[in-house]
């Protein structure tokens, strides 16, 4: 009969209209600034500087410019640094003198954080960010940038104790490497000190000790 | 009215005589889904004869983005997240075609779980662009509003699991070349079975809803049809041309992928009218269900990403590739060329709603200018695809 297609599509609006007052599955929005859903762990937005401790001295970048070279949209501008100073394990590394990201270019894509070898780049979960400036309000600069290891743990809590961890291990790694150069060089040196008493040291066998030394 | 000299001369305007002064001049409109919320910015010009449309040239290009230009000016890794903006209602099956064509060109192998996930996330896709095309169809005749918010409600879940995998919900950027980014967790997998296992619920609804409805049945057959003849010939891919009831999807056709692990029907039309072509979305998404159900029965822990694939200074051999797969709109393959540098030679896209659209004349002759919004609305363009 025709009408009836009509009065079945109707039922189901309605079943959907009253249900949306009982069923909580029907009802599915929620009032914005107000009520907000949680962000999922993985949510990515724009990139940020990770930092240990300190804003100026402890950021794990090191001026690579290999984002800069990889972001597709090329939204990244570093500066490198003309001097030198210690990373999280103490070596010395340079650092960004000037470190931009204009997000308003910035396409989300994670890019930047997957090439990064140094752990310094992540992405940032805050998405409030229009302003009233026309300009360059939304180009960032390093200290805009700059989010401290605890807020990267507060946001994305699971791939940043990953992240710590194998920070941790490299880090051990480095020092296990150290400790075992050193005592091999002790070793070497004694070996030489009692080589020199017998006889004349060979020069190859004690210069490439010195520069297995260096290099590690 | 913006109609240039040119467009009015390409519809060759009949001279005007006695007789066809009588039956009324041809008047010329320029209509077409022009915000870019609804299908995108596109323009028909349309020859109207009192209500009847006798000539219709498509005017593409307002979205024009250059994106194949840019892929030959980017490094292969940089190019998978602007293949999300192609179409932006499925970035997981673009993002899953590229990686596809790039494995071929340099020979990658992709791990089990990873192709598992890739399978999940192509049918989940292929869910939420039907079910919300649908919805559009329907709004596209007049139904504003209730069906489409019912399909977005579904396919609003769908974009949370996305999200909650990827990281985003519509730019997924999620697949790399020999798998993906990361690993789904026991409890996501556990999550998007649960929210299949209650899809049909949602289908049997939004079917009862419309389906039957008398109005969207005579909107609808015998609207814009295409003879399977015509269908092959054009180059029309998808649900487009299975509406027509020619048997062709690349899922079998070629079986990327793992899809020959898995039983699934293909449904085909057979007047390849409009109503075909919206029943056509409606029994794949059943398919698609069923699809994604064994998935989650078969897959298995395992690493989801080749290690040895580089992410820094990726190069592939020299040599050329055309990866294709079945996307929800059709056919979407990227042909690329490679000179061993790190950015392609040539890359280049081979659209399917462009495709589609094509026959679009075809299809709306004879009919009112009503009738062409709801043809429109079956081809299921995306313009970003479309203008690239
Ligand atoms: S963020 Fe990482 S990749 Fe970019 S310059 Fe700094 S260390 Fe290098
Ligand atoms: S997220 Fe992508 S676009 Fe944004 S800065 Fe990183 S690499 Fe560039």
């Amino acid at each position: 009969m025709i009408g009836t297609g009509i009065l079945k599509g109707m039922a189901v609006t309605a079943r959907n209209f009253v249900g949306s007052y009982f069923d909580k599955e029907r009802l599915i929005t929620v009032q914005y600034p107000e009520e907000r859903t949680p962000l999922p762990e993985n949510y990515r937005n724009f990139p940020i500087l990770i930092y240990d401790n300190d804003p100026q001295a402890g950021l794990r970048c090191v001026a690579c410019k290999i984002c800069e070279k990889e972001c597709p949209p090329q939204c990244i501008y570093i500066v490198k640094s003309d001097d030198k100073k210690p990373d999280y394990m103490g070596k010395p590394q340079f650092y960004p003198k000037v470190f931009d990201i204009d997000i308003s270019v910035c396409m989300s894509c994670q890019i930047c954080v997957e090439v990064c070898p140094f752990e310094a780049i992540k992405m940032d979960k805050d998405f409030e960010l229009s302003k009233r400036e026309r300009f360059d309000s939304l180009l960032l600069r390093r200290e805009q940038l700059s989010k401290s290891n605890e807020y990267y743990h507060k946001i994305h809590p699971v791939e940043a104790a990953a992240v710590d961890k194998n920070l941790a291990d490299a880090a051990a790694a480095a020092e296990a490497k150290k400790k075992a150069a050193a005592e091999a060089a002790a070793k070497v040196a004694a070996a030489k000190a009692t080589a020199a008493k017998t006889t004349p040291v060979p020069p190859a066998a004690g210069s490439s000790a010195s520069t297995s030394e260096a290099s590690s | 009215m913006n109609m240039t000299t040119e467009t009015i001369e390409a519809m060759e305007r009949p001279p005007v005589t006695m007789a066809s002064r009588l039956e009324g001049e041809l008047l010329e409109v320029s209509m077409g889904p022009q915000h870019p919320s609804t299908h995108g910015v596109f323009r028909m010009n349309v020859a109207l004869e009192g209500e009847i449309v006798r000539k219709l040239k498509p005017v593409f290009g307002y979205l024009h983005r250059n994106h194949e230009q840019i892929g030959e000016h980017t490094s292969y890794l940089g190019s998978m997240p602007y293949t999300d903006r192609l179409d932006y209602f499925c970035s997981m099956s673009n993002n899953w075609a590229y990686a596809l064509s790039v494995e071929k060109l340099a020979g990658i192998e992709v791990p089990e779980r990873a192709e598992y996930l890739r399978v999940i996330l192509a049918e989940l896709t292929r869910l939420q662009n039907h079910a919300s095309l649908l919805g559009f169809l329907l709004s596209d005749m007049g139904a504003w509003g209730t069906p489409l918010m019912y399909a977005f409600r579904e396919r609003e879940k769908i974009l949370d699991l996305f999200e909650s995998l990827s990281g985003s919900r519509m730019m997924c950027d999620y697949m790399r070349f020999g798998g993906c980014r990361l690993d789904a967790s026991d409890e996501w997998l556990a999550r998007a079975k649960q929210i299949v296992d209650r899809f049909p619920e949602f289908l049997d609804e939004f079917e009862e809803l419309i389906l039957g409805n008398e109005i969207v049945i005579g909107r609808t057959q015998n609207v814009g049809k295409i003879s399977a003849e015509l269908a092959i010939n054009s180059g029309i891919t998808g649900p487009m041309v299975r509406a027509s009831g020619v048997n062709y999807d690349i899922r079998k056709v070629d079986g990327y992928g793992f899809y020959r692990r898995f039983k699934f029907r293909i449904p085909l039309g057979e007047h390849g009218d409009t109503y075909d072509r919206l029943m056509m979305r409606a029994l794949e998404m059943h398919e698609s269900v069923s699809i994604l159900q064994q998935a989650f029965a078969q897959i298995q822990p395992g690493p989801v990403l080749n290690p040895k694939v580089k992410v820094r200074a990726f190069r592939p051999p020299v040599g050329e590739a055309y990866g294709r797969i079945e996307a929800p709109k059709g056919e979407l393959g990227f042909y690329l060329i490679s000179d061993g540098s790190p950015n392609p030679y040539r890359y280049r896209v081979r659209p399917p709603s462009f495709i589609n659209l094509t026959i679009l004349e075809d299809m709306c002759l004879g009919h009112t200018v009503a009738d062409v919004m709801v043809i429109l609305g079956s081809v299921d363009i995306v313009m970003g695809e479309v203008d690239r």
